[in-house]
């Protein structure tokens, strides 16, 4: 029942972010045809792509055609590499989700039993610590953060590969199963390309991680902060409950609530992050792949990439609802 | 004295009061401040300030370390990296002034037109935030530059873009939950105008919260700017900019000659550290209850 | 009202608190929040602390169950309860002490439970906790302990959480959960304040239904000075961190000794005939962090305050029957 109503509203959503795409490829100063041609094309290629595109049309009519060609996955061909957009995101997308997610276990990973850490020894060190990586955190801007990194661990301390992208020049991708290099190179049994991915993985993943550990390892530590003051605690610690079941039953799971929320504010950034880091680190993901169309003046990539990591940001943002659901029965059985 | 001006130099004494006590309690903040007047005289004074010029190129000094005669270097075509870092203060700050203003005029009128006035207007105003926000934010300025065209102008548009929901939910809600409170309605029965009401009674009340927000999110618009110029967008060599002059030295990280990029990244960091220090300083100014 | 049973021997009361101060440090100074409090109760027996906010009624309960804030300093005192020294028993001993010797309800029982948690779960955590039930029973123990304090419908109400509960039944619950180990002394902190007026009367009579039948000793923390009367054998008025009398029920209204005890009682609303004759007592409680306090913290807004009532030391006076009176002055 929850899922339905969420999946209610989060369709306007989409429609928003279907349409904005749409008006954002309209959007183009002068004639939108000659820059889907390209810079090389003859008055002929330009006509013909006008054509072939719609350009041509009233608005109303090349919406529709729009929604034809997403309703078909077509989502455009890029000039410089002549492949459809839509394939070209689906091959890369593998690598941005592991350096992704392997972002945000790193993150919730130290973040939240960092605040909890802070929040039971109010004052202490760890407080202190909390409090400043919290503050300094949010100031650090993540290409800054990545170069940092490469410069301290890989020039300085020679302990991390050169940032060359997912895997270094001796190793080859292990046989394709989920995409993702480590659990693929896992279940093939290749542990020498697992550790190469692995250590390809961590300078990226631990830049991403930085920033987000911030507001992550705030949020924790004030809501635990609250939880742990407020009056039903009061009550558990009263019926003589043992420490660990007042911390962790009790006031944990109250605390997580806003901890939730909290994510998916991290998901808008990492989806933007990606971009800056797969950069730093010539990572072949799609952040990348947008860049370099970008610079290259190739729009269909872009615009192919904006939707999608919009239509992503959409269905994360429905799943933490979701999980949100799952941990407060407030949001569940209200009416 | 007339009773009035009396009552209002005892609450500006009370304000100032109350400003010291937490600049006392919290000196960070105080330092934040100081750092904050640095900023804006590097910005406003920049030009003057640098010992070079920035755009001036001399090969033959190129790629060397900080020294006397160049405190942070030279970067690969031998220009002076502390006078660029110095001159970009204007761009960049200027970047997310105006981008930050804009967002909070626009954000903060249609919020409080849709809080206060409810109906159509909230739900149409409401439907355009939350588009907005369904995307990552960074993405959709890469987006909306990709679509606008590559210039300062279109950053400054794009930062500004996705920075309004904030305001504007800001607004919103404030005006919300002040929209039958007790003064409105003595405004109203008083035989003011809605608009009127909205402008001298609202907004003087919702500005406390506003001004906090508008620290935070100048710090999040310089690094906005900044990332969008470090993958290409907006800014074009030879021009001095934070974002761009790291993006130049990140060839150079690897190959050791760290203050190229290092510079400008620190610089970077410290406006945006300033900013973020201020709002949690005005936040514990207005709001003490909100402190974390 | 519940006398003290027969057989009850004075000499060995189920709780003795004797010289209890308490501090609380706080940023704009040191809070002299108890200062010499000390009584005793009999098993079986109801007995009520009366007292403005801020008298520090709320503070001694906390005391005596070990859960002060973590700013409290407790300087002096001692807290005799089943023959141990609370005050010194450690923090482990404590911890099975609470909820199953001693147990507390609160003002404010939807806020005072677990938000997201069953209500039968959190009753079930109780009696895990203190042992006697498997995880098998204990859900239908907890069950059990609904049914005894009259909710309706029980299971399917184990199953609920507080928000989908009224006032007065979460309350209820918070008095199964206090129960449940059948301590043998309920500190009951404003139960039925934050209830309405029906609602109140009924927790009232349910709460000393129960307590009788298990011959329980119950503190009954309050403002209402008729509530009081209603329910309870023995008085004690606080005032500003000082127990300044206590007294049997019937005692205290027909003699009240401290100038205090008569305007509290000259001020409840059925002693007035008219609502503009409601009697009001002049001043307010002093700001506990002074250094320069009177010795009788009531003598800034007593008529029949003296030179000695501010300078020289409280006088506390205890009877052979229990009763007790601070004053120099008395009525």
């Amino acid at each position: 029942m929850l899922i339905v109503r969420r999946l209610a509203t989060a369709l306007p959503s989409v429609v928003g972010v279907i349409i904005v795409t749409f008006l954002l490829t309209r959007a183009l100063p002068g004639d939108p045809a000659v820059y889907f041609a390209g810079p090389a094309a003859t008055q002929q290629a330009i006509a013909q792509i006008r054509h072939l595109m719609g350009f041509d049309r009233s608005l109303p009519v090349q919406f529709l055609d729009y929604l034809r060609h997403l309703a078909h996955g077509d989502l455009g061909t890029s000039l410089t590499t002549g492949q459809p957009v839509l394939r070209e995101l689906a091959t890369r997308l593998p690598a941005s989700a592991e350096l992704t997610l392997s972002a945000l276990l790193l993150s919730v990973g130290i973040a939240v039993p960092l605040g909890i850490a802070a929040a039971l020894r109010p004052g202490s060190l760890i407080d202190h610590a909390c409090r400043i990586i919290t503050t300094a955190g949010v100031s650090l801007p993540t290409f800054f953060t990545g170069l940092l990194l490469i410069y301290v661990f890989y020039y300085l301390a020679g302990w991390a590969p050169a940032p060359l992208g997912r895997l270094d020049v001796y190793s080859t991708p292990p046989p394709h199963w989920s995409g993702f290099y480590l659990v693929d190179s896992l279940v093939a049994g290749d542990f020498d390309t697992f550790r190469a991915a692995l250590g390809q993985l961590l300078l990226p993943a631990a830049t991403m991680a930085i920033f987000s550990l911030a507001p992550l390892a705030r949020i924790t530590r004030a809501s635990m902060l609250a939880a742990l003051g407020s009056e039903f605690i009061r009550t558990a610690r009263a019926s003589g409950l043992a420490r660990r079941r007042i911390v962790y039953g009790y006031a944990l799971r109250n605390g997580l609530l806003p901890v939730i929320t909290t994510l998916g504010m991290v998901f808008s950034f990492m989806l933007g992050a990606n971009v800056l880091v797969e950069k730093v680190f010539a990572w072949p993901g799609i952040g990348s792949y947008a860049v370099e169309a970008l610079i290259a003046s190739d729009y269909a990539p872009v615009q192919g990439f904006v939707l999608v990591m919009a239509l992503l940001h959409v269905a994360l943002n429905l799943v933490i609802d979701l999980l949100y659901g799952l941990i407060d029965p407030r949001v569940r059985l209200e009416a | 004295m007339t009773i009035a001006a009396f009552a209002g130099i005892r609450r500006f004494d009370g304000t100032l009061r109350h400003i010291a006590y937490v600049l006392a309690e919290n000196p960070v903040t105080g330092f934040a401040f100081a750092m904050f007047s640095v900023f804006v005289l590097l910005a406003v004074f920049g030009p003057s300030l640098a010992p070079y010029d920035p755009l001036a190129s001399d090969t033959a000094q190129a790629l060397t370390g900080p020294s006397a005669a160049h405190w942070f270097g030279t970067d690969q075509l031998g220009r002076d990296i502390f006078s660029r870092v110095v001159v970009a203060t204007r761009l960049d700050l200027g970047i997310a002034v105006i981008a930050v203003a804009l967002a909070f005029t626009a954000g903060t009128l249609l919020g409080l037109a849709a809080g206060y006035c409810g109906g159509w207007a909230d739900r149409i105003i409401g439907r355009a935030v939350d588009t907005i926000m369904a995307f990552p934010l960074f993405v959709l300025a890469m987006g909306i530059v990709a679509a606008l065209g590559n210039s300062v102008a279109n950053i400054v548009y794009a930062t500004a873009i996705i920075n309004l929901p904030i305001y504007a939910r800001l607004a919103r809600a404030e005006a919300n939950v002040r929209r039958s409170a007790g003064f409105i309605e003595a405004a109203r029965l008083c035989g003011n105008g809605e608009t009127r009401i909205v402008l001298t009674q609202l907004l003087p009340n919702i500005l406390p919260l506003m001004m906090v927000q508008v620290s935070l999110t100048l710090g999040y618009a310089i690094l906005n700017a900044a990332g969008l110029s470090f993958i290409g967008l907006g800014v074009r060599p030879p021009t001095a900019e934070w974002g761009i002059m790291v993006a130049e030295g990140a060839s150079n990280i690897i190959s050791g000659e760290w203050w190229v990029a290092l510079f400008p990244g620190l610089v970077l960091m410290a406006a945006v550290f300033c900013f973020n220090l201020m709002g949690d300083g005005l936040r514990d100014i207005v709001d003490p209850l909100r402190r974390t | 009202m519940s006398q003290p049973a027969p057989g009850d021997d004075c000499r060995h009361p189920l709780l003795r608190v004797e010289d209890l101060r308490v501090d609380f440090h706080t940023r704009s100074g040191t809070v002299r929040a108890l200062d010499g409090i000390g009584f005793e109760l009999q098993r079986g027996e109801i007995m009520a602390l009366v007292g403005e906010s801020g008298s520090g009624k709320s503070v001694t309960a906390y005391a005596i169950m070990g859960i002060l804030d973590a700013a409290a300093r407790i300087t002096s005192g001692r807290i005799q309860f089943g023959g141990r020294d609370l005050l010194t028993v450690g923090e482990k001993a404590m911890r099975s002490i609470r909820g199953r010797e001693l147990a507390i309800i609160f003002q404010n029982p939807r806020t005072a439970l677990n938000p997201i948690r069953p209500v039968g779960r959190q009753i079930a955590d109780i009696l895990l906790q203190h042992g006697g039930v498997t995880a098998a029973q204990a859900p239908r123990r907890a069950v059990d302990m609904l049914a005894k304090v009259r909710i309706p419908d029980p299971e399917r109400r184990a199953a609920a959480y507080p928000f989908e509960l009224s006032g007065g039944m979460c309350q209820r619950v918070m008095i199964a959960m206090a129960l449940a180990c059948e301590p043998a002394l309920l500190i009951a902190d404003e139960p039925s304040t934050g209830l309405d007026i029906t609602t109140q009367a009924v927790i009232m009579d349910l709460v000393v239904e129960l307590v009788a039948s298990h011959n329980m000793a119950t503190l009954l923390i309050t403002h209402d000075l008729a509530l009081a009367a209603e329910y309870c054998s023995r008085i004690a008025v606080m005032h500003a961190g000082h127990l300044v009398e206590l007294a049997p029920t019937p005692l205290l209204f027909t003699m009240p000794r401290h100038p205090y005890t008569a305007k509290l009682i000259a001020a409840m609303p059925g002693e007035a005939g008219r609502l503009d004759m409601l009697a009001a007592i002049p001043g307010a409680l002093p700001d506990l962090r002074r250094p320069d306090l009177p010795a009788c913290r009531y003598a800034e807004r007593c008529e029949r305050a003296a030179a000695d009532c501010r300078e020289a030391p409280l006088l506390r006076l205890t009877s052979a029957d229990g009763r007790q009176i601070a004053c120099r002055h008395p009525l």
